[in-house]
């Protein structure tokens, strides 16, 4: 009982951190049209800044927690302004490509800077320890990943749901022109939204940092995992990110625990299998030709 | 004139490819072996990108997997190296119709995600299944026997390789152009600029995308088995998909809109990688800032970009 109850809630960290970098990947896609291929790498990125900020400036945690994710949304409001301009009226594969350029030479300049080796950044200390749960040891600082990610879900959905600035997100993802035609200045959304998406990216990366080792190659695991997620949840769909996520995160949770030989292939596996029944992932609409 | 022209040209590199073992140091037979593998991977994934409009992102999958088929031939069979490249492009047709059946019939975002995705479940598997595929270390310690056909050749002599090769490669690409030539090849054209109008036509274009994918698949088998016994090994790097992405990177350099554009591509990619990291060590950033030139501004890649400007000076 308590390998389960431990499982559930390591499903419950994974999934929800996976939540906030996937839905930045989906808001981007849902208004941009574009799939970032880079964003794996800003998640990258938010880490090994908060690597930086805490065991090199000396900053605590939750000061890192707040400043790496707006440097990186600030990074991408210029790759949005110096790069991404040239091709929002092209083919979708063109932005594919630009992303993926982007992502080359984001991953290549963190070897530069930080080096190829791992790189450790510790919880802060009221986080660090951990609590009896469910009959079994828990550590806190999967617990606070998991209240930050529901309060993040719970601010997101506020956002989308309350306020006028989702309203306008979601009017400039439904119909750019009609948005533009309305005094709306779409092109400031667009920079807004990939921005925001890069934030997203960014807390995701912070969060991660103290349960992961860094290294250069994690930004190109998380993408692929997010593409998994978006693909099973549904390409655009903010619960279908949620329902992704949480899916991958049951899969990796007791994956790793009760099938190790086969825990790297299970992810695909699922995904086939929706592919298989739902092609446009289980909360996605219209992605057939 | 013109085409004259470039076919005089045509023939001079052919001639000059021919030539290479005897002109060229060993140094450069491996490099000229290495563009034309990675040339013909790279023609075989225009075919379903720049003829067919399909951006893959796991097209290494099947050139990995035609590494390891004929590396396990070799180690447990011990066949000849033609049965060899039959198996490996029998392995990677076989598996492009598995991945092609649950990719195809989604649009170019969901496409290149799930390419992507599937490339790097075919990964995990030659990283997990250690007792057949030797996990991280990859398939090693085998050796080239007889060719086939009755024909006597030391494979393991590098120029010979390279023939060997040159003569694989040159057959293959003239079977790749006759299919984009041929009318299946001008509705896969069809299908990238209107998808919507060949299937009003009454063409089933889930059908096509299948059959391109597939044929695609099984030229990179190929090309997969002719890396291995270059390489001497098979590992799982070869299915990596940053392996995946060379063909990419290598279509869009030399241009996606010509047939010979992916070997222009492979030339100036390897040869490249070659010069530059020779004083530093950082070629992927080379790469993504010259990718990302290409795309904003050359999207009709150097060949392309080539032709259109000597088009206009010789008017």
């Amino acid at each position: 009982m308590s390998g389960i109850g431990s499982a559930l809630l390591n499903s419950l960290d994974i999934g929800l951190l996976l939540f906030i970098i996937a839905v930045g990947l989906n808001i981007v896609f849902g208004v941009l049209n574009i799939i970032n291929f880079a964003h794996g790498a800003l998640y990258m990125l938010g880490a090994y800044l908060a690597f930086t900020l805490i065991n090199m400036v000396g900053m605590p945690f939750w000061a890192a927690l707040l400043l790496a994710p707006i440097g990186v949304a600030i990074l991408a409001v210029i790759i949005d302004r110096v790069l991404l301009r040239f091709i929002y009226s092209r083919d979708v594969a063109d932005s594919l490509l630009l992303t993926f350029a982007i992502l080359l030479i984001i991953n290549e300049s963190v070897r530069m800077i930080w080096g190829s080796g791992i790189q450790v950044v510790q919880p802060p200390q009221l986080l660090s320890g951990s609590v009896q749960l469910l009959g079994s040891s828990v550590a806190t600082y999967s617990l606070f990943v998991i209240v930050i990610g529901l309060i993040l879900l719970a601010g997101l959905w506020y956002l989308f749901n309350r306020t006028r600035v989702g309203r306008i997100m979601r009017a400039a993802a439904l119909d750019r022109d009609m948005a533009e035609a309305l005094c709306i200045n779409t092109r400031m959304v667009v920079t807004g939204v990939f921005a925001f998406g890069a934030w997203l990216a960014g807390v995701g990366g912070v969060m991660a940092a103290p349960m992961r080792a860094l290294d250069p190659g994690m930004g190109d695991k998380i993408i692929i995992e997010s593409f998994i997620v978006v693909v099973i949840g549904g390409l655009g769909s903010f619960p279908g990110a949620l329902l992704g996520a949480m899916v991958l995160g049951l899969i990796h949770g007791f994956g790793g625990r009760y099938l190790p030989e086969v825990n790297l292939l299970l992810p695909f596996v699922g995904m086939a299998l929706v592919l298989l029944f739902k092609p446009h992932g289980i909360m996605g609409k219209g992605a057939t030709t | 004139m013109k085409s004259k022209i470039l076919m005089a040209i045509l023939a001079l590199v052919i001639a000059g490819l021919i030539a290479v073992p005897w002109i060229a140091s060993y140094f450069y037979v491996f490099i000229f072996t290495e563009i034309l593998i990675l040339g013909l991977f790279a023609a075989s994934f225009n075919l379903i990108f720049g003829y067919t409009g399909m951006l893959s992102f796991g097209h290494a999958a099947f050139f990995g997997v035609g590494s390891y088929a004929t590396a396990l031939v070799l180690i447990h069979l011990q066949w000849p190296f033609l049965a060899c490249l039959l198996v490996s492009m029998g392995a990677s047709a076989l598996l492009a119709l598995v991945i092609g059946f649950l990719s195809v019939r989604l649009n170019e975002v969901y496409f290149a995600m799930l390419t992507l995705a599937f490339g790097m479940m075919v990964f995990a598997i030659a990283y997990q299944w250690r007792s057949v595929t030797n996990g991280s270390d990859g398939l090693a310690g085998f050796s080239l026997g007889s060719f086939g056909l009755g024909l006597d050749l030391t494979l393991g002599n590098p120029s010979v390789y390279y023939h060997v090769v040159l003569g694989i490669v040159a057959i293959a690409s003239i079977v790749l152009y006759v299919i984009c030539r041929s009318s299946f090849g001008m509705i896969l054209k069809a299908i990238r600029q209107n998808p919507e109008r060949v299937s009003f036509a009454g063409l089933n274009v889930r059908t096509y995308r299948l059959v391109a994918f597939v044929i695609a698949g099984t030229f990179a088998g190929l090309a997969g088995g002719l890396i291995a016994p270059f390489l001497r090994v098979a590992s799982p790097e070869l299915l990596h998909w940053s392996m995946s992405a060379e063909p990419v990177l290598m279509a869009i350099l030399g241009g996606t809109g010509y047939f010979l554009g992916p070997f222009v591509g492979s030339a100036v990619f390897v040869l490249l990688e070659t010069w530059i990291t020779s004083f530093t060590e950082s070629w992927m950033l080379v790469l993504g800032i010259i990718l990302a030139l290409m795309v904003i501004f050359f999207r009709k890649g150097l060949l392309g970009t080539l032709i259109d400007w000597w088009m206009e000076v010789k008017k």
